[in-house]
């Protein structure tokens, strides 16, 4: 009975405690880009700054909608729990969609900002900005595609313990890509207007 | 089986929390760059609490942290990846603002005023000041 109520926590055993220690090294990726954005964000060399460039209307919908997703992904592990596959599966497609609108709306906000002249070749401030912004993207983009995955594998096997211990990973994934925007929102996006 | 719905009950609640949390600190940091926004140091000093703010309920609501039983190695490696964060972080900044205290602007400046032939700004006006 103990074990039940612990299954879901994200540490109980090896694979998790391994998967947990990647993202420890992951946070080091992202610390050495937010450090480089931190050290070059006023180096802008006569091209625009984030407060005049950054929108944080958009922004903040964003991030709304990252922080909805993490709420339904957390939801998704809940309808494992509880045994059913109807509300894992729909949540977990309810987490994709949001997570690919998130998606959608950061290569608008990028393709906007290169239309109008703005590129990663404009100045060392929006070099570092691309970098650090598009690597978070790039992970939301692989963690649609394992989700992806993972609700093909859960319609075809059901709520096996090979698909339990992927949705705790995936979770514990998605939970921390919504972590590090927040860190984005703030310093990169929030910070501009300081 | 009452065991059990109790522990879901209680991660329910612990994600549902978690989220009202996060919505309201996540709205609180954007509604302070609006209403701080002439008030640079005190506005930076909000936005990095309520971030630190949102960091700890979202360890403590959706990663589950607080209830890790001993070892607790997950705790001990977040530990350990705050503190190489907080050296590349701290540790880059406090040298490139050495660094441009010490050398860039000065020099710098020097550099492009010579090759592009530039006068510096302050001797142009007292010129035309003069005249």
């Amino acid at each position: 009975m103990s074990q039940a109520n612990t299954s879901i926590a994200p540490h109980n055993d090896k694979s998790s405690l391994g998967f947990w220690i990647y993202l420890m090294t992951d946070c080091v990726l992202f610390a050495s880009l937010f450090a480089t954005f931190a050290v070059l964000r006023n180096a802008t060399a006569g091209g625009p700054t984030g407060a005049e460039l950054f929108d944080l209307n958009y922004i903040l919908i964003e991030t709304l909608i990252l922080l909805a997703s993490s709420f339904t992904v957390g939801m998704a592990l809940l309808g494992f729990r509880v045994g059913s596959k109807r509300i894992a599966l729909s949540m977990l497609v309810l987490t994709g969609l949001l997570g690919g609108t998130f998606l959608a709306l950061e290569i608008n906000e990028f393709q906007h900002l290169i239309h109008e002249g703005f590129t990663w070749q404009t100045s060392a401030f929006l070099s570092s900005f691309f970098t650090l912004v598009g690597t978070h993207g790039l992970h939301i983009a692989i963690g649609v595609l394992w989700l992806v995955y993972l609700a093909a594998a859960i319609y075809r096997h059901g709520l096996d313990s090979i698909n339990k211990k992927r949705i705790v990973l995936f979770a514990l994934f998605w939970h921390f890509l919504d972590l590090i925007w927040i860190f984005i929102f703030s310093i990169v996006y929030l910070g501009a207007k300081f | 089986m009452n065991d059990f719905d109790r522990g879901t009950r209680k991660l329910f609640m612990a994600y549902i929390i978690g989220f009202v949390f996060c919505v309201t600190l996540t709205l609180g940091a954007f509604l302070s760059t609006i209403l701080l926004s002439d008030n640079k140091h005190f506005g930076i000093a909000i936005i990095a609490v309520l971030a630190v703010l949102q960091l700890i309920v979202q360890l403590v609501f959706f990663f589950h942290l607080a209830e890790e039983e001993r070892p607790r190695l997950n705790t001990i490696s977040l530990l350990f990846m705050a503190m190489v964060v907080i050296i590349i972080g701290f540790g880059s900044l406090w040298i490139m603002s050495n660094l441009n205290y010490n050398m860039m602007p000065r020099d710098i400046d020097n550099y492009i005023q010579e090759e592009e032939n530039i006068r510096p700004e302050k001797n142009h006006n007292s010129n035309g000041h003069h005249r």
